[in-house]
This record gives structure tokens, C-alpha cells and sequence, in this order.
């Protein structure tokens, strides 16, 4: 199903190697820390506003689990609505289906460039890779997608995609980049974040005024009415949706919702969640195609490339209640040091792992469920209550079964599993191998820690130090201290009267 | 098989759990919700939202309008004005602007070079401080508010709802919508705020004062 599309990354390490690489690299730590603390801090301040936060959660949730529910339904309803009003609705099974479609949609107008709104499914789908395939130039006009485009990057926050750039390098990209694309960078660019944000104004405004056809993505659509929503800073949004002729949106099917109203809880919850602001400077609200305004021809394109198969499993479905706020990357411990880019994928962080396993299939991905430290703090901060934890978890153990089920012989780490359940269950056998392992780790610890092993050790090592264990166990201790028979409780449970025997014990001692 | 029956066929075969009934579930709104946070003085939290985004906000008496648009316009040195049909002609500035009206329609290349525009608004929210434009008699179309890089928007207090979720339900749904939150705005450098990208760069919003505590009671 994936393919040419860009949702995983081709050749891109397992997590844990390109973490290993990324947690080198000091200077977008040092970005990253800067930008997601400032994010954290706006993003709570604008929450803790709004006394019912959490009802407001709630209902969020409510309401995209519910659609999720009957999704053929609300799509059937809005492709009425949408046809109705004037637009024209396009169904595409995967990320190959949509390029085409858009790529014909574009090819039909006779035009060779299309100016874009910053789009999450179009990103996944690979859209301007196979835009240029066919001859058609895609500008981005997002900021943060224009330092990416012209840093020849790939993005690795979801509303953000440049947030691993620091001001200075992005000043070097702009002047180095920006003549290659049209209008070059003004003469003494300085890296103050206005200047920076001058030169892409002036930049785009000519890309801008010439276009004829734009392509967006969507934050959500209305089913009852055909209403469409962009919600965006900087104008170019606007830009897009309102000059050009023709508009072609691309949108996950799991964007759409039941009825306008239902934009009240979201128009509050993704602002504030996503740039830490009671409402983002634009959001464009349209439908279909309005006479003497704006684009005469609307194209929506509805994407499945991997939906479907989310939603087929009753536990991780809960993803696609996603409104990529991206508040859960901001405040993931995991991400704030590793940054999008070592998670392989357009959707980085928390909601990336736990998405684009599903997206792909879990074999694609297997890294990526392990990628956290199943901490919480993405669920606390998630707008729709998506349990991000209970997801990973499940995901863990479908990355073992299908490793299970695609090898004859067992893994290592299976073997080594079953090889623990056995010492586990017997108090003696514990007891043995317990005094052993303290034996052999003393041998291989440096003061009292024991750091990278070779061999099968080596990936638990590798990434952590081990304290030395102590000389004596807690069992060997509590025997010794306490004297003959009052063993401590449970460790009987499984033993067979009389193993705990006074002639074990001596033999501990010595 | 077309891309339709293939993602829809594959939507009903995902939901084999979710029993098939002929109308989606009614989502019960959970107690406490549509809270007002807005509070009781509506236009005050109005001014000072906007403001908080970096729009010009003043509040003036019904006769003292267009004086205030005079003085924005003046403020940021405006000589070209684009004026959208319907704009009532009592809130239109005394002076010598150049009037730019959009009959017939304006080129793309005209909008970009005027200085300024001048609309009413179809609504407003208080408690995120936005202006809402529908395209509406004294809006014109979209791309009036979007080339110029001045809006002044003419706002009357009773038009301002206190939330979100009152705003939406006063709106047509129909209309092409633009929800205005200050000038426009990124946080794409280190996700430090800096306004002025590519909407226009000057926001100013003048309040006309009409009964505002009737207006308010009126929209419950």
C-alpha cells in the first residue's frame, strides 16, 4: 500500500539508530528544546482560560469516535452536499490514486505550476514528487514548507515541518535557495524572525498573483452542509483558496464531521492546542463554489491510503480522531530530544507512532510503538483524548506477534523470554540463576555500573547503564536476617513444601 | 471497481464490529458544555482580545465613525482605498483617498497596489477576538480583505457574540467565511510570534458602540 508514497520514509533507519544519530546533533537539540518550552508554555496558558477544557475534551472526543463510527455514512452525506453546491468529489483508495487524480485535475487546467496551502495529506501521499513527474512545479507557501522545499529538507514536526531550523540557518537557506525558485532573497538579510518573514512575503507575493491553481488539505468538513475548513497564520492559506480558478483539496477521509455546529468545540480546541493561541489569525470556511468569488472550480479529493485498515482495528482507530495539532510532539520528552526526522515518517512524535504503523502495516514500522517512554504526557495534552499509551502498548505486542509469525525459528529475545518465564517460576531455579548473574555482572562492572557489553548484550547496553547488582539477593538477605523458615511472603506460592530448606540456606551463606 | 467502491466497500468491511443502523449515532453533549466564557462585558473583552493580537482596536460613539477610520487610514498613510459595494457611504471617511470600488470587479494587480481596504463585518467573537467577513453587503468578496495590506473593519457592538460556539450559529454556512484573528501571523522561526506575513500586515477594528447591553440580550 505504500509504495512510492511518502508516509514511511524509503531507506530510512529504525528509530532507535536514527535517534542515536539525531541525539548527536546539539545543535537541533538546542532548537528543538527552544521551540517545543516555548510552545509548551503558551499551549497551557490558553488551555487553563477555558474552565471546562476537559468537558470540552470529552465532547471532542465524543464526536470523532461517533463519526468514526458510521464514516461511510458522513461521507456519502457530504459528497451530496459538496456536489449540491458546486465542487466536484473525488474518492482515492491510495496515495498512487490521488496523485493521479490531482495530477489529471492539473494537466485538465493546461497550467504547469500550482501554488500549495501546508497539507499534512498531501505530504503522505508524496504529491509533489509526482506533481513534478508529470511536469507541474508545486510551491509551498507556508513558511515553514518553504524552508523545508528550499532547504531541499524533509519535515519533522507536523506544524512546524522547519522546527529542527534555527533562525541563522534558515537566513543561509533563503539566501543561498531563494533565487533557484523565483524572486532571490533581499540584499542584507538579517536573521531576525520579521526580516526572515519579509523576504518569503516578497518571495511568494508573485507566485501568488500569477497562479491559477492551488492545492490544499482540509481540517475538517462539514457533512450536513458541505462546508470545508482551513485554519492558518499567515495568509497564504487565503491566497491559495481565494485567487486562483481552480482549487484542488485533498483530505483524509477521517477529517470529515457530522454537521457545521460541530466546528464549535474544534474551532476551539485545535488553536489553542496547536500554536498556543485562542484562535489562529485565519481560518477560511467554504462551500462548494460561490459566483464572483473565489475559485469557480473546487475539486475535493477524498483519501483512504491506509484508513481503512486503521480503522479496522477497534483499538487503534482512536488515531484517526487525530486533528494533527501537533501538542503531543510538543510535549513528548522522546521527541523534544530526537526530533521528527528520526521517526521515519511525515507524522513524527507520539501520534506518529502510533499512526504510521497503521498506516503501513506494523512490519513497515516495527520500531516505531517503542519509541516512547509510555509516559502519559502525550494523552494529557491530546484535544480529542486519543490514549496514545494504550495504543503503543497494543501496537508493541502486534510488532512481536508478526516478527513471531514471520520467522520459523524463534527471535533471541523470544528465546530469552521464555528462558526468564521458566527461572521465574521456580524459587530455586531464581535463586541459582540470581547468583550467578550477580557473579558474572560483578565481573564486567566499573565502579558499580555496568556500561556497553558485546555480544547479545549488547542492544540493552548499548543505550543504558546497568547498576552492579548487589552481592548478596533480597531473598538471601531476608533468609540471613531473619532466620530459619520465615521466608518472605510469596515465595512460596509456587515452590514445593520443604524447598526453602535450612540446607539451601548454608549453602547461600558461604 | 472505482476508487469510491473500493474505500467505501473497505470503510463498511473495517466497521464489521459497529452494528448497521440506517442513522449515525446522536453525540450527547457531555454536561456543562457551551459554557460562555466571555463573561458579562462582552465588547470590553472583545477590544482587548484583538488588541492582544496586535489589532488596532477603538470604540466610538454611532456619529464618530468615519472620523476613526480617517484616523487609521491616516495613521498607516493609506492614499488608495478599495470601498466594497454596499459599504454604507455616513461611515466613509472625509478626505482625499483615492476610492477604489470593486464595480466592475477589480484586477488582482489593482487589489495589490492599493493601499487599504474598508469593510464592515458579518459578526465577532469576544473571547478570541476575531472579526467574521461572509462576503456580505460592505465586505465585497475575499480577496478584498486579502491583497491590500490595511484592513480597517467596521464592527458594531451588537454584532459581537461572546464565544465560538454563539458566533458559528449566527453564520451562514453557505456564505464563504473568514474568520479574522488580528493581522495575519506566523510562528514558523523557533515558534516565536511575528505579525505580518502575507494578509494584510495592519489590522484596525473600530467598535461602534449601539446598545451593546440590548444587542448582547438579544443574541441569547
Amino acid at each position: 500500500m505504500s509504495g512510492a508514497d511518502n508516509v514511511i520514509w524509503l531507506g530510512a533507519p529504525a528509530f532507535p539508530d536514527a535517534a542515536r544519530t539525531a541525539l548527536a546533533d546539539t545543535r537541533q537539540r538546542a532548537n528543538l528544546r527552544r521551540a517545543t518550552g516555548t510552545i509548551r508554555d503558551k499551549r497551557l496558558a490558553v488551555a487553563a482560560e477555558l474552565e471546562d477544557w476537559e468537558e470540552l475534551r470529552e465532547r471532542a472526543a465524543a464526536v470523532k469516535r461517533s463519526t468514526l463510527r458510521h464514516l461511510d455514512q458522513h461521507l456519502l452525506r457530504l459528497e451530496q452536499a459538496v456536489t449540491a453546491a458546486g465542487g466536484t468529489v473525488h474518492w482515492a483508495a491510495d496515495a498512487a490514486e490521488a496523485n493521479r487524480i490531482v495530477t489529471n485535475l492539473v494537466q485538465a487546467t493546461g497550467e504547469s505550476e500550482v501554488v500549495k496551502v501546508k497539507s499534512m495529506a498531501t505530504q503522505e501521499i508524496g504529491l509533489n514528487e509526482a506533481l513534478a513527474e508529470a511536469g507541474i512545479r508545486a510551491y509551498e507557501t507556508d513558511l515553514a514548507e518553504l524552508i523545508v522545499q528550499l532547504g531541499n529538507d524533509r519535515p519533522s514536526h507536523i506544524l512546524v515541518p522547519a522546527i529542527h531550523r534555527g533562525r541563522s540557518e534558515i537566513r543561509e537557506i533563503f539566501q543561498r535557495e531563494m533565487g533557484a525558485w523565483g524572486k532571490p532573497a533581499p540584499e542584507g538579510l538579517t536573521d531576525d524572525p520579521r526580516d526572515l518573514a519579509e523576504a518569503a512575503r516578497l518571495h511568494l507575493r508573485e507566485k501568488f498573483l500569477r497562479a491559477k491553481v492551488a492545492v490544499s488539505g482540509a481540517n475538517f468538513a462539514a457533512a450536513d452542509t458541505g462546508t470545508v475548513v482551513v485554519v492558518e497564520s499567515e495568509g497564504n492559506g487565503r491566497m491559495c483558496l481565494t485567487l486562483p480558478e481552480t482549487l484542488i483539496t485533498v483530505m483524509g477521509i477521517e477529517k470529515v464531521l457530522p454537521s457545521f455546529t460541530d466546528l464549535d468545540v474544534f474551532l476551539q480546541l485545535l488553536p489553542r492546542s496547536s500554536t498556543g493561541e485562542r484562535m489562529n489569525p485565519y481560518t477560511s470556511l467554504w462551500t462548494g463554489v460561490t459566483e464572483d468569488d473565489g475559485p469557480q472550480y473546487f475539486h475535493l479529493v477524498l483519501l483512504d491510503n491506509g484508513r481503512t485498515a486503521t480503522l479496522a482495528d477497534e483499538v487503534g482507530r482512536q488515531a484517526l480522531s487525530c486533528i494533527r495539532c501537533s501538542a503531543c510532539l510538543n510535549v513528548c520528552p522522546v521527541y523534544e530530544r530526537t526530533g521528527g526526522h528520526a521517526y521515519g515518517s511525515v507524522y513524527p512524535g507520539p501520534i506518529g507512532a502510533v499512526l504510521t504503523p497503521q498506516l503501513v502495516g506494523i512490519e513497515q514500522a516495527a520500531s516505531l510503538p517503542f519509541a516512547s517512554t509510555l509516559c502519559g504526557a502525550c494523552y494529557d495534552a491530546c484535544p480529542v483524548k486519543i490514549n496514545i499509551p494504550e495504543v503503543l502498548v497494543h501496537l508493541r505486542a502486534e510488532a512481536v506477534e508478526a516478527k513471531r509469525a514471520a520467522r520459523l525459528l524463534p527471535t533471541p529475545e523470544a528465546l530469552a523470554m521464555k528462558a526468564a518465564g521458566a527461572v521465574l517460576a521456580s524459587p530455586r531455579r531464581l535463586a541459582a540463576a540470581q547468583r550467578l548473574g550477580a557473579f558474572g555482572a560483578r565481573l564486567v562492572a566499573r565502579d558499580g555500573r555496568i556500561g556497553a557489553l558485546p555480544g547479545p548484550f549488547a542492544r540493552w547496553s548499548g543505550t543504558r547503564d546497568t547498576p552492579a547488582p548487589a552481592r548478596e539477593s533480597l531473598r538471601a538477605w531476608w533468609r540471613r536476617t531473619r532466620g530459619d523458615g520465615d521466608t518472605p511472603q510469596g515465595s512460596r506460592t509456587r515452590g514445593r513444601p520443604g524447598e526453602n530448606s535450612r540446607t539451601t540456606e548454608e549453602g547461600e551463606r558461604r | 471497481m472505482n476508487g469510491r467502491d473500493t474505500v467505501l466497500r473497505s470503510i463498511r468491511g473495517a466497521l464489521s464490529d459497529v452494528p448497521r443502523s440506517g442513522t449515525p449515532d446522536a453525540v450527547p453533549a457531555p454536561p456543562g458544555s457551551g459554557a460562555d466564557h466571555a463573561g458579562p462585558d462582552v465588547v470590553g473583552l472583545f477590544a482587548e482580545r484583538a488588541a492582544d493580537y496586535r489589532a488596532t482596536v477603538v470604540r466610538v460613539p454611532e456619529g464618530e465613525a468615519a472620523a476613526a477610520v480617517a484616523r487609521a487610514l491616516a495613521r498607516a498613510g493609506a492614499r488608495s482605498l478599495v470601498v466594497p459595494p454596499g459599504f454604507p457611504e455616513d461611515l466613509l471617511p472625509p478626505g482625499d483617498w483615492a476610492r477604489l470600488a470593486d464595480v466592475p470587479p477589480l484586477s488582482i494587480g489593482q487589489l495589490d497596489a492599493a493601499d487599504a481596504v474598508v469593510t464592515t463585518a458579518a459578526g465577532a467573537i469576544a473571547v478570541t477576538g476575531t472579526v467574521v467577513l461572509d462576503s456580505g453587503p460592505g465586505q465585497g468578496r475575499r480577496a478584498l480583505t486579502l491583497l491590500p495590506d490595511q484592513h480597517v473593519c467596521v464592527v458594531r457592538s451588537s454584532q459581537i457574540a461572546g464565544d465560538v460556539p454563539e458566533a458559528l450559529g449566527r453564520l451562514d454556512p453557505l456564505r464563504p467565511l473568514t474568520l479574522v484573528s488580528g493581522p495575519s501571523a506566523t510562528s514558523d522561526i523557533e515558534l516565536e510570534r511575528v505579525e505580518g506575513v502575507h494578509g494584510p500586515r495592519t489590522l484596525d477594528i473600530v467598535v461602534i458602540e449601539d446598545l451593546s447591553l440590548c444587542g448582547r440580550l438579544g443574541a441569547r
